[in-house]
């Protein structure tokens, strides 16, 4: 790929403004507008640009194909496993008011677990499905 | 535990998928997948028990009271659809051992296990939930997963069978999903039960029609009701044995359940006797007997007759729905469960002889009845269930399905019915033709029986089409209460 000088540095300004762009709207997200599906896309988004300026091999590099399957696994897992842990501390599934000393506690900590969850999925899936079309035809 | 139960049996598949995919390749994934199927089954098994017991299970999700939280409700009916799929799940597992590490690319095992369970955990929680909108949910769920599973047939037909199930696919969902928002406006409900309630108050208007007209609509493409099983032959057709199996004998009988559950929980009976929905059920029905019946008489692909041979017998299905009586939604359910029994065996053996010769062209089996004796066997065995011989699980079916037309005075689905079980000797009698009495090629290498793995699965299905053929307590008995719930009547 030939370098451009422009989109480089602009990009390299830019990607860590929206990887804490994505952070804010995951952990701010039971707060104000936003959840895991955003702040997911944005987060891949970040990334989608780097391999669109810095070529798909170095994107690569920063996150390996194996890891990312691990990565949008994980997500579901701990969605799933915040309602198992609520199952064990005698609630129905799901229900995050067990999980915290009180109910306004409980029901903070799970949302955020779950959307945390929600997040790492959708930026995993948004990357598989991203290097999958991109990597076409390369070998 | 209690109640949990009804949970769980969505959640350990579910929690299981993500898990499998992450496996090393192996056999680790398949033994992770056995398991969970097992689990599946037993909790299913407990499950109908104790409604069968203590009357319906309410489990509230997250804790939140329906109508405002997601409620799963299960009674005798989804009990009863419950514990088939499970079952069929914890018999198909063993048979795809050795026919998934034949048919599929070693890298994709995991993935192509992981998908099976999604599949598994969509297909369950269709029935578990009572939610109207959850059932698009977990609808997508299993409908993804399926089209993933479809890709992975070896041929390259497999991409494009996939592909047009999607279009096919994605166009029923999408019209059940806008037949919700429509009735949604109007009762600003989505809990089954207390829109039932709500519904009788509206159920005049316009957009409560158009609604419904939209979720049958929807229904009947995922169920491949005809004319609208176009996706149906060709997806069972390219897709791996195992799928095959799985989803012929789970995936159109949950969607049979979601319309009976619209049909006659949802709205209340009487409205669907007053527009002409079940006229055209009745309709509908009796054309898909006897025009898929014919077209799998004309099959070259054994994979393909059986599909039509599918969209004939869910033909049956929705004549009993359109009845509208206690003996007639007795006769879908039993029917349904008597299929999924009778088309799992024959799609496990024909996936046996696939396995064995790697090719389902009615011109390449002949005379391979007499080197796999075993799996000849499975096949006439599960043809005359298919035929509907007295002794045997579908004599059972279309036995109350006749009924139910006789009590009504309804002869010409009497004839129809009768006319597609004698057609359904004449496709049957091509496929044992073909693998019993025509000459062996010369051409072809020295087949033996099919290993043990496949066998066993396959003969515990064609046993239990037997069993049920003989022993109708367990069959009936659940129909009887499950159509009561249904139709709020005794038979």
């Amino acid at each position: 790929m030939k370098p451009n000088l422009i989109l480089h540095v602009i990009a390299k300004f830019i990607i860590p403004l929206i990887l804490l762009f994505a952070l804010y709207v995951q952990f701010h997200g039971d707060f104000g507008p936003g959840g895991g599906f955003q702040a997911g896309v944005i987060f891949s988004a970040a990334i989608i640009l780097y391999s669109l300026v810095f070529g798909l091999e170095n994107a690569e590099k920063i996150i390996p194909h194996h890891w990312l399957r691990i990565l949008a696994s994980l997500g579901v897992v701990i969605y799933a496993g915040v309602g198992i842990e609520s199952l064990f501390l005698g609630g129905n599934y799901l229900d995050y008011t067990f999980l915290g000393s009180n109910q306004i506690a409980g029901q903070h900590l799970g949302i955020l677990l779950v959307e945390l969850g929600v997040g790492i999925t959708v930026a995993s899936a948004m990357l598989i499905l991203f290097f999958a079309f991109a990597g076409r035809g390369r070998e | 535990m209690g109640n949990h139960i009804s949970l769980l049996l969505v959640i350990v598949p579910l929690i299981a998928a993500p898990l499998v995919a992450v496996l090393p390749r192996g056999r680790l994934p398949w033994a992770a997948s056995f398991f969970v199927s097992v689990v599946c089954a037993v909790f299913a098994g407990i499950q109908l028990w104790s409604v069968l017991q203590g009357g319906v299970i309410s489990y509230e999700l997250g804790g939140w009271a329906p109508p405002w939280g997601i409620e799963y409700r299960i009674d005798a009916v989804n009990a009863f659809v419950a514990l088939i799929v499970a079952v069929i799940a914890a018999l198909t597992l063993p048979y795809a051992l050795h026919s998934v590490e034949r048919e599929i690319p070693e890298e994709k095992i995991p993935t192509f296990y992981s998908a099976l369970l999604l599949c598994l955990t969509g297909l369950l929680g269709i029935t578990q939930t009572g939610d109207i909108f959850n059932v698009f949910v977990f609808l997508e769920i299993s409908s993804l997963s399926s089209y993933a599973l479809i890709s992975l047939g070896k041929s390259r037909q497999a991409f494009t069978s996939s592909y047009q199930y999607l279009i096919m696919g994605t166009i029923g969902a999408t019209f059940y999903l806008i037949g919700v928002g429509l009735l949604y406006s109007q009762t600003g409900t989505l809990n089954m039960q207390d829109m039932a309630n709500i519904l009788p108050s509206v159920l005049h208007l316009n957009t409560v029609e158009t609604g419904f007209t939209f979720i049958m609509v929807g229904i009947a493409l995922k169920l491949a009701l005809f004319p609208l099983h176009l996706w149906l032959p060709n997806a069972y057709t390219y897709a791996p044995s195992v799928v095959t199996v799985f989803l012929a004998a789970t995936a159109t009988k949950v969607a049979v359940y979601v319309m009976l559950r619209i049909l006659f929980t949802v709205f209340p009976q009487t409205f669907t006797i007053a527009t002409p929905a079940d006229e055209l059920f009745i309709v509908a029905g009796m054309a898909g007997v006897i025009i898929a019946s014919v077209y799998a008489i004309y099959q070259k692909n054994i994979k393909r007759l059986l599909a039509y041979s599918s969209v004939a017998q869910i033909g049956y299905m929705v004549l009993g729905i359109g009845f509208a009586t206690a003996t007639g939604l007795m006769a879908t359910l039993i029917h349904l469960f008597n299929h999924a029994l009778m088309k799992g065996a024959l799609f496990m053996a024909i996936g046996a002889i696939i396995y064995r010769i790697d090719s389902c062209r009615l011109d390449q089996i002949h005379g391979l009845g007499r080197a796999m004796p075993w799996t000849f066997g499975a096949i006439v065995l599960g043809g005359l269930s298919l035929i509907g011989v007295p002794g045997t699980a579908g004599f059972i079916s279309k036995w109350y399905l006749v009924t139910a037309a006789l009590e009504q005075s309804a002869w010409l689905p009497v004839a129809v019915i009768l006319i597609g079980s004698l057609l359904a000797v004449v496709y049957m009698g091509k496929l044992i033709e073909a693998l019993y009495f025509k000459p062996v090629t010369d051409n072809r290498k020295v087949v033996t029986e099919a290993p043990l793995m496949l066998l066993m699965p396959t003969w515990c299905l064609v046993l239990a089409n037997i069993y049920f053929g003989l022993d109708t307590d367990l069959t009936v008995g659940v129909a009887e209460q499950a159509a009561a719930i249904l139709g709020g009547m005794k038979p």
